[in-house]
């Protein structure tokens, strides 16, 4: 127990922190003991260094800063004397990282140490080297590495081979110089060198296609042999776990194996017996069993197609998922997912106990489950898994209802056989989960209802009914009411009727008082109160017979506490009471049929790149962004036209969406100017409003909160439909195509390329945003040019600025240099790629980026994943 | 979506730190292997522990899945063994690493417990330095692992 640094000081700090019973009190400790080791640092005494960065370490753990003894590692390194150098290795891998310039200095010792003539010296070297080295680093010492490989010290050898990992994976070109020595490796008997060695050949498979033709040519079959020795190999106490020899060993072998076997029959092959006997040999009633044969039923699934073990691994799956034991049920639900792909319906097959799992008491498990099922969701059994989890979406808990009704609802969306089911069933989730269902979700379920005009009376009956037992649910009220506004006379005459329906009475009153509630409920947020408003107008011409009564629910608005409900409940009280005889007209019927395709577009376009490496496809949107298809959904044609001449309008706009407007407003040459917009706007509605352009700012401002129009004049325009035609006609076709596509920042050029893409915000960061424009060169319609736009969201300059990028081998990609690799704060830099598909038309685009930059002389890198290409390029 | 092939999957580095964790929700020892700032660890540190405590019964299984990172976590006695990896690693193989890594332990200091491994903060991390390098296990013996640690206390 007795420790080489049990000077009472180390102990002391130790205790004293502990004693603490605040963390205000601990801050202090800590403030006090780094002024200390400071002081003593200044002293420069030896004899204190290693007591001081065992200190540091500490003070490190709990999570305060430290660079300030960084130098005192280098220094202990440098040192003759082994405790020293070991304390001061151990400092240099928790407190520094390869980022670090400081870290260049080590170089020199860390070369003397590998050469060094104590091999336990030579050990710390390697050990650090192997998890701290940078790219310039394992260049400089590769040589020394490669050596070491050799050493006659087992101990050191394993070493050298897991350094060696790092080494290849931060310069790959260097991976050839390891193949012979890596090879070498996989013949020993030592477990530790063997498991390191498998490690290296695994490794080195991964970055260098020679590599792993050499080892699936030379090492398969001594690979099998190692494998099948251990399997068999006699009671071994020292690696013995259970009753299986070393299963980390098996498991190493297992996956280098996958590698191997995966797209060449011939290896495959050769590793069907081996694997047979693992998957029917091995013990499962111990956890180290089951991770072996876990791993080996991963491998069989992975090589090339050899029937007889799949039917294998899949019983073997079927009875991990019956084991009582959740770790074993995790992991069957985990490898299903992958069994999928090859197997559906052996996958089919355990549905039901895969749907008690959703429904588990453990969290871990319900995710696993339900990310499941919705790969097993397909036409034929989509209502009855629906119902299924519908039904357990009323019971489930409260923290599990978002992901839940999440899932069900894309479930419904993409699998819907026909819309009154898919009516049906999203009434239900809004009924159970509204609070947790994502603006996109509800939005594109007002665009089904109203392109579902035999249904209007149907749905709009059915929401009424569900309003009044599930008020709280507020995406459900919203529906609702929209809904309500729209269609409340096909309410109360129950217009198209269908079969299946009870008949109903509700009155003009009773459907007000729905929207009253939804206006006058405190917790209603500011969007419910917009849309009930807006509602209130609709049906004050639907209902004339209860109009003042409506009349003076629009005007207690007047005394509303948000600035837009009291101006809107202002103007439409003025159009209530002065143009009566307008109520009449256009302005208040229904609203045009929304365009699916034009919101799909939209709505696909304004997800973001899932950057997650975990397989969850995305459902989230940015808060900002989601208000882009609502503005689209409240079809607001003509605001485009009005926002873009003030400019700084729209850069409040870009702020609060996060999307870029700025080159809308450049695009306003080519709309008819503003004052000439919101006279003929004035005109048609014939009101006195104020002058638009006073009014941008805060009505911009709503805009993204509540999603009403941006402009009084406006916010009647949407109202009145079909939209004046004037402004069709005035505006040319450059400015409609902005009007559609006002997130684009350069659409007028789309526009002129034949059939035109959305452009994605491809990527974004709390620094960094990337936007993809796509145009098609005419004449081959394989290839597709995108100009990629750096935004620096932050107020700091990143220089040095690259962008790398992979993409699968059907797609071919040509970068062409960027405009600059310096990015200024606030500013943008483009670059152009030309992706050419050849599976065009099949297969959509993806690709897999990473951003270098330096931001205050750190490096910073940034990956993700693009997959939100618009169909069809 | 991208079909992952398997050689796409070996980039990853497997295990990606190791921490130890009082049930105070106390950080005992911390091990990463891969980069993160301080600020980042300790909000990492703080939702890890938050989700592995709160799920104490022991029926629920050892693995929570947060950010992008699996979280594999055992308990024994007061403290917990937290282990971050990757999607792709075999959850029931670091299972059984934490497993060893507590035998290793108790074989060393002799029934292991919270205090020893604050008060000898450094051994543990030299035993963890010999079974982990880089994300990757080194030696699965016991033996190997605490020979050089021995040596070294027979030096002093």
């Amino acid at each position: 127990m007795n420790s080489i640094f049990s000077g009472t000081r180390l102990r002391d700090m130790i205790r004293s922190i502990r004693a603490c019973k605040t963390a205000a009190e601990e801050r202090g400790v800590v403030r006090k003991e780094c002024a200390d080791i400071r002081a003593s640092i200044n002293e420069n005494d030896p004899h204190d260094r290693h007591r001081n960065l065992a200190k540091l370490m500490f003070i490190h753990m709990l999570g305060y800063p430290t660079h300030f003894g960084q130098m005192e590692c280098l220094k202990l390194i440098a040192s003759p004397g082994f405790p020293e150098k070991r304390i001061g290795y151990l400092g240099l891998m928790l407190l520094l990282d390869e980022r670090q310039e400081v870290l260049m200095l080590v170089t020199n010792s860390l070369k003397q140490d590998l050469n060094h003539t104590n091999q336990y010296v030579v050990g710390l070297a390697l050990c650090a080297l192997g998890n701290i080295c940078s790219a310039e680093m394992a260049r400089d010492l590769a040589p020394e590495v490669e050596r070491l490989i050799q050493f006659r010290d087992p101990n050191i050898r394993k070493k050298a081979a897991l350094c060696s990992t790092r080494i290849v994976r931060k310069v790959p070109d260097l991976a050839e110089n390891f193949i012979n020595a890596a090879s070498s490796l996989l013949k020993e008997k030592h477990h530790g060198v063997l498991i390191t060695g498998v490690q290296l050949c695994y490794e080195l498979c991964t970055i260098n296609d020679e590599a792993l033709e050499y080892f699936r040519k030379k090492c398969t079959e001594g690979l099998i042999k190692t494998l099948r020795d251990i399997t068999n190999s006699a009671y071994q106490p020292e690696y013995d776990v259970a009753g299986i020899t070393d299963p980390f060993l098996h498991i190493r072998l297992l996956k280098l194996l996958r590698v191997l076997g995966h797209g060449d029959a011939d290896a495959s092959d050769l590793m069907t017996d081996i694997l047979a006997q693992v998957a029917t040999k091995t013990e499962s009633n111990k956890n180290a069993g089951n991770a072996v044969l876990y791993e080996c039923v991963e491998t069989i699934m992975a090589i090339e197609d050899t029937s007889s073990l799949r039917v294998l691994a899949i019983n073997i799956l079927g009875r991990f998922l019956s084991n009582r034991d959740n770790n074993i049920r995790y992991v069957a639900l985990n490898m299903l997912m992958k069994a999928i792909a090859f197997d559906d319906q052996a996958v089919q097959r355990h549905r039901v106990t895969i749907l008690e799992c959703v429904k588990d008491p453990d969290a871990s498990i319900r995710k696993r489950a339900l990310e499941l099922v919705s790969l097993l969701v397909n036409e034929n059994n989509v209502k009855q898994l629906t119902k299924e989890l519908i039904d357990y979406l009323e019971i489930s808990d409260e923290d599990f209802k978002e992901d839940l009704s999440a899932k069900i609802c894309s479930i419904v969306e993409k699998f819907s056989p026909e819309k009154i089911w898919y009516i049906d069933q999203m009434l239900k989730v809004l009924s159970e989960a509204g609070k947790f269902v994502k603006d996109d979700v509800w939005h594109a379920l007002i665009v089904v209802i109203s392109n579902a005009s035999e249904l209007h009376g149907y749905t709009v009956r059915a929401l009424y009914k569900a309003v009044l037992t599930y008020s709280e649910q507020e995406t459900l009220v919203r529906v609702a009411i929209w809904c309500i506004g729209e269609y409340g006379d096909l309410l109360v005459n129950n217009v198209g009727m269908l079969g299946i329906e009870d008949p109903i009475t509700v009155t003009e009153s009773d459907a007000v008082d729905v929207v009253e509630d939804a206006i006058t409920r405190h917790n209603s947020d500011m969007t419910t109160k917009a849309m009930a408003l807006v509602a209130l107008l609709k049906l004050s011409s639907r209902f004339p017979s209860i109009s003042e009564r409506i009349k003076d629910i629009i005007v207690k608005q007047k005394g509303s506490l948000l600035l837009e409900m009291q101006q809107r409940a202002i103007e439409f009280n003025s159009i209530v009471d002065r143009h009566k005889n307008i109520r009449w007209s256009s302005l208040v019927e229904r609203m045009p049929v929304l365009d699916e395709a034009t919101f799909n577009v939209r709505r696909a376009g304004s997800l973001p790149a899932s950057v997650s490496t975990m397989a969850k496809p995305s459902v989230s949107i940015p808060n900002g962004v989601a208000a882009a298809p609502l503005v689209d959904l409240l079809d607001l044609g003509s605001d485009d036209i009005m926002a873009a001449p003030s400019s700084s309008g729209a850069d409040f706009l870009q702020d609060l969406l996060g999307v870029d407007l700025g080159s809308s407003s450049a695009q306003s040459g080519a709309t008819p100017g503003p004052k000439a917009g919101a006279d003929l706007l004035m005109d048609i509605l014939s009101i006195g409003t104020p002058s638009p352009a006073q009014n941008n700012t805060s009505s911009i401002d709503l805009l993204s909160t509540a999603g009403i129009n941006n402009n009084p004049s406006n916010a009647l325009d949407t109202l009145s439909s079909p939209a004046p035609p004037h402004i069709a006609t005035t505006a040319s076709a450059g400015g409609m195509f902005d009007l559609l596509d006002g997130l684009s920042p350069s659409p007028s050029k789309e526009a002129t390329n034949g059939p035109a893409y959305p452009p994605i915000v491809a990527y974004e960061s709390s620094t960094l945003k990337i936007e993809f424009t796509f145009s098609k060169p005419s004449g081959n319609p394989q290839e597709t040019n995108v100009q990629a736009t750096f935004i620096n969201l932050s107020p700091n300059t990143f220089t040095d600025f690259i962008f790398q990028a992979a993409v699968p081998k059907f797609l071919q990609l040509h970068l062409d240099p960027a405009s600059s690799n310096t990015l200024p704060a606030s500013g943008n830099i483009t670059q152009n790629l030309r992706v050419t598909n050849s599976q065009h038309g099949k297969k959509s685009l993806v690709m897999r980026m990473r951003i270098g930059y330096k931001l205050n002389g750190k490096d910073v890198l940034e990956e993700g994943q693009i997959n939100n290409f618009p169909r069809g390029l | 979506k991208i079909e992952r092939s398997e050689r796409e999957r070996g980039r990853k580095m497997g295990i990606r730190f190791i921490l130890m964790v009082n049930k105070q929700g106390q950080t005992r020892l911390a091990q990463y292997y891969e980069w993160l700032t301080l600020e980042e660890r300790r909000a990492l540190e703080g939702e890890i522990v938050r989700k592995c405590l709160a799920r104490n019964d022991q029926q629920q299984c050892s693995f929570v899945e947060h950010r992008n990172y699996k979280i594999v976590y055992r308990r024994y006695a007061s403290l917990f063994f937290m282990v971050g990896v990757d999607d792709d690693e075999n959850e029931l193989a670091i299972l059984e690493f934490i497993h060893l890594l507590v035998e290793t332990m108790d074989k060393h200091f002799g029934n292991v417990c919270e205090l020893d491994i604050m008060f000898h903060l450094e051994k543990a991390h030299f035993m963890l330095e010999e079974m982990v390098m880089n994300g990757c296990i080194v030696e699965t013996s016991k033996a190997n692992i605490l020979s050089p640690i021995q040596l070294m206390d027979k030096a002093h």
